[in-house]
């Protein structure tokens, strides 16, 4: 909320400087965020009259007019269409000096001589009218110092208040905050209350009590909208940002500020039979007053005649039955809906306004009747007109109770480690506007004031206290802690051990957005529906990830384009995959590598990466967990099919590594190729604990195999064969060489293994061994297809 | 006997003559040798009488030391020349780089998220964490913000239409640990968190980390007393710190924290740094904590916002855009 600084000044006006005043508030809650100049700095400029105003001999867009500065007449050549005879005019005079330093000089404008300048509003920076010059009302005293006559020497101070404080939206709740920060009286202004001069009422009727407990309205007949708003009423409307349009308008807006009632008026004769308030029916239209056309649901609160909808109550009047040029009567209205009934629904039809945001956060329900009255006689101090007396329908079953709270003398104490005297404490709460109800050696009992919806229990009096009394002048002190060490497992690997070891690996860990775009999601994952946003921020960020790999993809992409010839990345984060037991949120670990083995050496050729890099790095990951993983070849979409295993852990698949599927990388425009893997974090977070074996005595034997088979065997199918068919005392097969080539039949390999024996409590022969090669090499041909290379 | 001089003159000449280790081994077997010169000497021994014997024997036998230990000199020196001449070869430019991988680096915001935890870790906050895909209940409801609040407007939310939301704090682990475990709680929770908000100091992901210490007689002196210590130790400087009155429907009394500095124009300046508070009696009813009992404060704060104050980053998009030249400057 912007607020004028001089008119909080005429309620409450401590003796601190502005940036003392504004250090205050935001120090007791209220925000600051941000404080301009009520005008730009310029000096010299008086109030005038143009006295005669002529066509320019020279120029038809200038006239050389005489004005008035009080004592003499100055001549001044002006270009702007309003220059007439018989207005007060801002008068920069010869030597006055304009925001932006801008010094007024005599001047001979097309051989005519000029002695000042007229000035626009938007020249001296009050507001950004540039449309002509300045007209100042006929009232005006001529020669003050226009600073002076609009009381420029202001600052509009914008306070940025949280939704708990709804009672600082207005003058007079700022006031009242100030006041009990410097223990000071407030002043408001008095409002006697109107007489009614004629009996003229109009039916209201509320349907909808427990929306809108309390609703006054009153008539006011012949009035003459043709006047304009006071200036300072224009000005403190201008400086709380909002605009002057007609005089009922003004006034309304004016106790919305002052007051923080909003109010609204009806142009009387639109209005057909009654006013009810009633809660729309589903589908029922209405023309907002900003022209905009809305379907209503049947939870929208509204205002109503005998016809049809007039108005959103609380949020927005409708156009038909606004106050315009050709009204004379009005009926004015000052209601109180429950903050319940009006949160959220002006979001929900795409609407903030001024009103809306004040009932959601509660407005004082005893405030309609000085708000009316209030409003009564500014109007009529403007437009005239014959005020009615005030009708009000109120349940006072649906307004707001009372709150009672304690507040304990002990616990205040202990919350704060802290005593604050406890006079200051009642002076405090008491200037707040809370009413003391009874009191003993252990505390207080207040009830709450009609304006502050956000005090009910004994935590928001601490609040308050410590808030008025300042956080900063409360002590600090360091908590102390029963001490205790947290169990945690020994087989857990941190993750911040895995993540390192990836580092050591050459790889950047990366971040990528958790929301990503499903056409791209589904080039990499069609077996997984992804949950979609239901208001998602761009089309690109529609869906959530059923997979790492989409986003670091795109950060090889982003990186690809930046001529970056090697790129490691890996990412940890959740992945979101529905399933029937549920959403699964499951953190996994991925990676993707892409370019040259080393980074750019001087020592050998630069090679490219390839799956065993990464396979190699994955490895060396897993092996922190010493769990026992075994890679599969399984095909996955985005995998190149030759190229690409599922990852498993006791038979259960936790991941999958591979080639990107170079249709992909084609299809991305990307170069490749690119290497990715994704792991279960879960699976490979969870280590062993070591269990210590004897060591043998005993040597190791060892036979070397060179066997020929189907290049399309897998060595793991070799390696299990090896290991079902060697007996019990095999420890190691190790495998040393992979050939295809000369002497090798095509579609035919060559593999070279080492296999090492060792009994832990004898020697063993060279029969046993030998006779266990034979049953290896036996099963291997009738398994595997495998046969000695001769 | 002038045969025996004469011989190891030239066997000592042949010695010097040795080009290479074969030559001086030959000279060794020429006159060392079972059947070499000096040694074919002592088989004329036997023509000399019992009492001439040793004495010529000895000479010979000085005769053949001389040889051998001319060899021996010549031996070393040429290892000690083969091996300096290896040494020249084998010398190399030292400064050349190393072989093997680069190293890589941690995400600024790991690297903030882990040195922040460690601090708390150190006074023994363990780390808790809880699921990205939120129900209404753990993010908002037991938070003390009803459906309707206008704090709701604080958060741009996204949703999923059946219940469920990105979470927009990390405070509903608060929560969901609450539910689970009785005081003294002391946690600390990292994590990404989500609002439908985007700009140049705005992403639609972020990460906050939430603190939470429940236990008797915790006052608002304890809250302020840690947060000033974490500041001070996390930008190792001794701060100057103010706590500012705010609303958080979830604490209460609310703090917001900032950090003085002195700007450009030697005006002291502040900046929000991180929001906290006591935990709102309605947050432990509904997590089933004893409020006469407990007491407790609660903090959160943006990750991004402090690795940008700690490290110098102006651009908050930097931290998405995993570009390795910004990456690898953390490293």
């Amino acid at each position: 909320m912007k607020f004028s600084e001089q008119w909080l000044r005429e309620w409450v006006n401590p003796a601190l400087s502005s940036d003392e005043l504004i250090a205050q508030i935001t120090l007791a809650g209220l925000e600051v965020d941000d404080v301009e100049s009520a005008a730009g700095e310029f000096s010299g400029v008086i109030v005038g009259e143009i006295m005669s105003a002529q066509q320019h001999p020279n120029a038809d867009k200038l006239r050389v007019c005489q004005v008035s500065d009080g004592a003499t007449e100055i001549q001044v050549v002006c270009g702007a269409p309003n220059a007439r005879v018989g207005i007060k005019v801002a008068f920069a005079t010869v030597g006055a000096v304009l925001p932006g330093n801008f010094k007024i000089k005599k001047a001979k404008l097309r051989q005519e001589e000029s002695f000042g300048m007229l000035c626009s509003a938007a020249e001296l920076e009050i507001s950004d009218e540039n449309e002509g010059i300045m007209e100042l009302a006929a009232d005006a005293p001529i020669g003050t110092d226009v600073r002076e006559y609009l009381n420029l020497n202001d600052k509009i101070i914008d306070v940025d208040l949280t939704p708990n404080r709804g009672d600082c939206l207005s003058i007079a709740g700022l006031a009242r905050e100030v006041g009990v920060l410097n223990s000071l009286d407030v002043t408001a202004p008095e409002h006697p209350e109107l007489a009614p001069q004629v009996d003229d009422v109009f039916p209201v009727k509320v349907s909808a009590p427990e929306h809108c407990p309390r609703f006054l309205g009153r008539v006011l007949n012949n009035i003459d909208i043709t006047q304009s708003s006071p200036l300072w009423l224009q000005e403190k409307l201008r400086r709380c940002d909002l605009r002057s349009i007609d005089p009922v308008v003004d006034v309304t807006n004016y106790i919305l500020l002052e007051m923080g009632q909003p109010m609204h008026a009806y142009d009387l004769d639109k209005v057909n039979g009654s006013i009810i308030v009633r809660m729309a029916s589903q589908g029922e239209s209405l023309t907002l007053l900003d022209g905009q056309k809305v379907e209503l649901t049947n939870e929208t609160l509204v205002i109503a005649d005998n016809e049809g909808v007039l108005g959103m109550a609380g949020i927005m009047g409708g156009a038909d039955t606004g106050v315009g040029e050709g009204t004379h009567n009005v009926f004015l209205e000052a209601a109180f809906f429950n903050p319940i009934s009006i949160a959220g629904k002006a979001r929900s039809y795409g609407l903030h306004t001024d009103a809306s945001h004040r009932f959601e956060r509660g407005v004082d329900y005893d405030l309609q009747r000085k708000a009316i009255d209030r409003a009564t006689m500014l109007l009529q101090s403007i437009v005239g007109g014959e005020a009615g007396p005030i009708v009000e329908q109120v349940s006072a079953e649906h307004l707001p109770s009372l709150s009672k709270v304690t507040l304990r003398k002990a616990r205040l104490e202990s919350l704060l480690a802290y005593k604050i005297p406890h006079q200051k404490v009642l002076d405090i709460l008491t200037r707040l506007g809370l009413t003391l109800v009874s009191s003993d050696d252990h505390g207080w009992t207040f009830t709450a004031p009609s304006w502050r919806f956000d005090i009910a229990i004994e935590a928001d009096l601490v609040e308050e206290v410590a808030r008025v009394y300042g956080y900063n002048n409360l002590p600090s002190t360091n908590p102390v802690a029963t001490m205790e060490i947290p169990s945690k497992s020994e087989v857990e690997r941190p993750l911040s051990v895995l993540r390192r070891h990836m580092v050591s690996c050459g790889y950047q860990e990366a971040i990528t957005y958790s929301m990503v775009e499903p056409g791209l999601l589904a080039k990499f994952d069609d077996q997984n529906k992804p949950v979609e946003l239901l208001n998602p921020i761009s089309a690109d960020m529609a869906v959530m990830r059923t997979s790492l790999w989409p986003g670091l993809v795109k950060a090889l992409q982003h990186n690809q384009n930046r001529q970056q010839s090697r790129v490691r990345l890996f990412e940890t984060g959740q992945r979101f995959i529905p399933s029937k037991q549920g959403l699964q949120q499951q953190d996994v670990f991925a990676g993707l590598i892409y370019g040259s083995r080393h980074p750019e050496s001087w020592h050998g050729k630069a090679e490219q990466v390839d799956y065993f890099d990464a396979k190699g790095d994955l490895e060396s990951l897993l092996e922190i967990s010493g769990q026992r993983f075994s890679f599969e070849a399984e095909e996955h979409l985005a995998l190149h099919p030759g190229q690409s295993a599922a990852v498993q852990l006791a038979d259960k698949t936790i991941g999958y590594i591979g080639a990107m599927h170079p249709g992909l990388v084609k299809d991305l425009g990307l170069d490749g190729p690119v290497f990715m893997f994704e792991v279960d974090l879960a699976s490979i977070s969870m280590g062993m604990l070591p269990a210590y074996e004897t060591l043998s005595k005993f040597p190791e034997m060892r036979r070397d195999l060179a066997i020929v088979l189907d290049q399309k065997t897998s060595v793991a199918k070799v390696t299990q064969n090896i290991e079902s068919s060697a007996g019990e005392w095999l420890k190691s097969v190790r495998l040393f060489d992979v050939y295809q080539g000369q002497g090798i039949e095509n579609g035919q390999k060559s593999l070279a293994l080492g296999l090492t024996w060792q009994h832990p409590e004898r020697t063993l022969t060279d029969d046993e061994v030998n006779q266990w090669v034979e049953q290896v090499v036996k099963h291997l041909s009738q398994h595997a297809g495998a046969s000695l290379r001769g | 006997m002038d045969h025996l001089k004469q011989l190891v003159t030239d066997g000592l000449n042949a010695v010097a003559q040795a080009a290479d280790e074969a030559a001086l081994d030959h000279v060794r077997v020429q006159y060392l040798g079972k059947k070499g010169e000096l040694t074919q000497q002592l088989k004329s021994l036997g023509q000399l009488s019992a009492q001439e014997r040793p004495a010529a024997g000895a000479k010979i036998n000085e005769a053949k030391q001389q040889v051998q230990d001319a060899i021996t000199v010549k031996r070393t020196m040429m290892a000690a020349n083969a091996l300096s001449k290896q040494l020249a070869v084998e010398s190399i430019d030292v400064t050349l780089p190393g072989r093997g991988q680069d190293f890589g680096g941690l995400h600024p915001v790991t690297m903030t998220i882990e040195r922040i935890q460690n601090f708390f870790a150190q006074i023994g906050f363990s780390v808790a964490q809880g699921p990205e895909i939120e129900d209404d209940y753990h993010n908002f409801e037991a938070l003390n913000i009803p459906a309707h609040h206008p704090a709701r407007a604080m958060h741009d939310t996204f949703y999923f239409g059946d219940g469920t939301l990105l979470r927009t704090h990390t405070s509903g682990v608060q929560v969901r640990t609450m539910e689970k475990q009785q005081p003294p709680i002391r946690i600390i929770c990292p994590g990404r968190v989500y609002r439908c908000d985007s700009d140049q100091t705005h992403s639609p992901m972020f990460h906050q980390i939430e603190g939470l210490l429940v236990d008797d007689n915790i006052s608002f002196a304890d809250l302020k007393g840690i947060l000033h210590n974490f500041l001070n130790v996390f930008f190792e400087r001794d701060l100057q710190v103010r706590f500012r009155p705010s609303y958080f429907p979830f604490t209460e009394p609310s703090i917001e924290v900032d950090i003085g500095y002195l700007g450009e124009d030697g005006e002291q300046k502040w900046l929000e740094v991180l929001g906290c508070g006591m935990v709102h009696p309605k947050v432990f009813e509904h997590s089933g904590i004893d409020t006469e009992k407990y007491t407790g404060f609660a903090f959160g704060m943006g990750v991004e916002r402090l690795a940008m104050l700690r490290y110098g980053v102006k651009d908050l998009r930097m931290f998405f855009e995993n570009d390795l030249r910004f990456l690898a400057q953390f490293s």
